[in-house]
């Protein structure tokens, strides 16, 4: 009797459980069905196919206009991946099969090709970024002062990425030690994945500032919903951010016709409106 | 080998199992006897979190219990402070997210309990709650002992919600699994390498002992 109604039990829970999940699946589907951009009919069009991007988070909102201009000249697809990049360059070591890897730190695209895992010499430094310190537009910190601002004691919480593997984080603690913050602030420090997560953390409030990349600053998702005051460069080591091409590409031309891409006039341009200052005009 | 982060690994596990056997038992024992018809929601409810990704909760805690949220206010207002970055936001996320690991084996334990010896016991005059402690916990320890071992051992094993949540912040927030996450994205295998092996001994050890103990424990039981 017992075990009998403790079946019928589970067997409620599964398939109400089924159910829903069953319900989710078929929304999602519908909702598929009608997306233009899907990408088995795109590739059938464009001639240089598929060129599969790994790129920095702080290239989010750049790369995604850059990779839209592209695929309009070259008639390409660019399916574009954006995280942290010491966790590209382990996936990439262990063979995660990207065409192209955006770096924020020029050394690991220069340690793939050390390693032979990107094609030599193709390492290509197309942007140096930047550092600001970042509030909501809500917040009561006057951050015209700089640096000094997080000394205010209500402050609980500065994200910056983490300074173990990500290069905005590296920055952020040489500028908070430089500035002789870094000891007062150091408990109240919560570090992002990469500097998107720290950039959500302050977003969302949950932080009550940040150091986040200027690029981030001046994207589309964070423009209007706060205000940054630039961390001078003095204070930090510049973030050269190299980009290189993959040796196992499976699209080695698609992979080139992008590089060439980012070297154009119109995408330094873009960079340069993203924050980003130009390789030509700084020494590598 | 960052010891910070695994003992703050350890007192999370131990935490939250301690709290899910305190509060998933009596959860387990309705959801068990209970003979309301809407009943399987709740049940559902609690499953939930085996078939919700990690980044739903994690969302909801960062977002939807945010300072710009009423109930993120709400909370700031009690407590001084929002749920992420603290040890106590992880405390909170980590039962949710193991109380059907918690709850399932309590309440297979309870259904494997003789109806007839529960009743007897009731009409032999003790109270329910008396019969709970010396009638169906005693027989369905065995589940009991998975429900809490397995929450422990889901807690320790927790990565998503905490990578979402946390912040990251050493001897608060940064446990174990983070730890590892960190050191493959530094590359430093070697590190990342040891803490593994350390958690996959430490596991299979834990699962070992415990499935050990609860053949004997069951096997004991038959034979009385």
């Amino acid at each position: 009797m017992n075990s009998n109604g403790g079946s019928v039990r589970r067997i409620h829970t599964t398939l109400s459980v089924a159910l829903a999940g069953l319900a989710v699946a078929a929304v999602s589907l519908v909702a598929h069905a009608g997306d233009p951009a899907s990408a088995a009919s795109q590739a059938a069009q464009k001639p240089c196919g598929t060129v599969t991007v790994a790129a920095a988070a702080d290239l989010m909102g750049a790369m995604k206009e850059i990779a839209t201009n592209f695929e309009k000249a070259a008639r390409c697809t660019v399916r574009v991946s954006t995280g942290s990049s010491g966790n590209f360059l382990s996936q990439i070591e262990n063979g995660a099969p990207f065409d192209l890897f955006f770096s924020a730190d020029i050394e690991y695209p220069r340690k793939l090709e050390s390693e032979g895992l990107a094609a030599s010499g193709s390492t290509y430094l197309y942007a140096v970024g930047k550092i600001v310190l970042w509030v909501r537009n809500d917040s009561r910190l006057d951050i015209s002062k700089g640096l000094a601002a997080l000394r205010d004691p209500s402050i609980q919480k500065v994200s910056i990425a983490n300074p173990q593997h990500a290069p905005y984080g590296r920055a952020a603690e040489e500028a908070l030690r430089k500035a002789g913050i870094y000891d007062v602030i150091k408990d109240r420090l919560v570090l992002g994945e990469n500097i998107s997560q720290a950039a959500q953390f302050v977003e969302s409030g949950n932080a009550d500032a940040g150091i986040l990349a200027l690029s981030l600053g001046l994207s589309p998702g964070l423009k209007e919903k706060g205000h940054y005051w630039r961390i001078p460069e003095n204070l930090y080591t510049p973030i050269q951010q190299g980009v290189v091409v993959m040796r196992a590409s499976q699209n080695p031309q698609g992979a080139q016709a992008f590089l060439e891409y980012i070297k154009t006039p119109a995408t330094a341009a873009l960079l340069e409106r993203y924050g980003f200052a130009l390789p030509a005009r700084v020494k590598p | 080998m960052n010891w910070q982060a695994i003992a703050l690994s350890l007192k999370l596990a131990v935490s939250v199992a301690g709290i899910l056997l305190v509060a998933g038992l009596p959860i387990a024992y309705w959801v068990t006897f209970s003979r309301w018809r809407w009943k399987f929601l709740i049940e559902a409810v609690v499953a939930l979190p085996l078939v919700l990704p990690p980044t739903v909760l994690g969302y909801y805690i960062l977002v939807g219990l945010g300072p710009r949220t009423f109930p993120g206010k709400l909370w700031q207002s009690w407590f001084g402070h929002t749920l992420p970055f603290t040890f106590g936001g992880l405390l909170i996320a980590s039962v949710l997210y193991s109380l059907p690991f918690a709850v399932q084996p309590f309440s297979a334990g309870f259904e494997t309990v003789d109806r007839r010896l529960i009743e007897a016991s009731w009409t032999l005059g003790a109270s329910r709650l008396g019969t709970f402690f010396r009638v169906i916990l005693p027989l369905s320890a065995a589940g009991a002992v998975t429900g809490t071992v397995l929450s422990f051992a889901h807690t320790i094993g927790e990565f998503g919600v905490v990578l979402m949540v946390g912040g990251n912040i050493p001897g608060v927030t940064r446990t174990v699994s983070i730890d590892i996450y960190d050191q493959v994205q530094a590359a430093n295998y070697g590190a990342a390498n040891r803490t593994a092996l350390v958690l996959l001994l430490f596991s299979f050890l834990v699962l070992s002992v415990i499935y050990g103990t609860n053949r004997r424990a069951q096997s004991l039981w038959r034979k009385q």
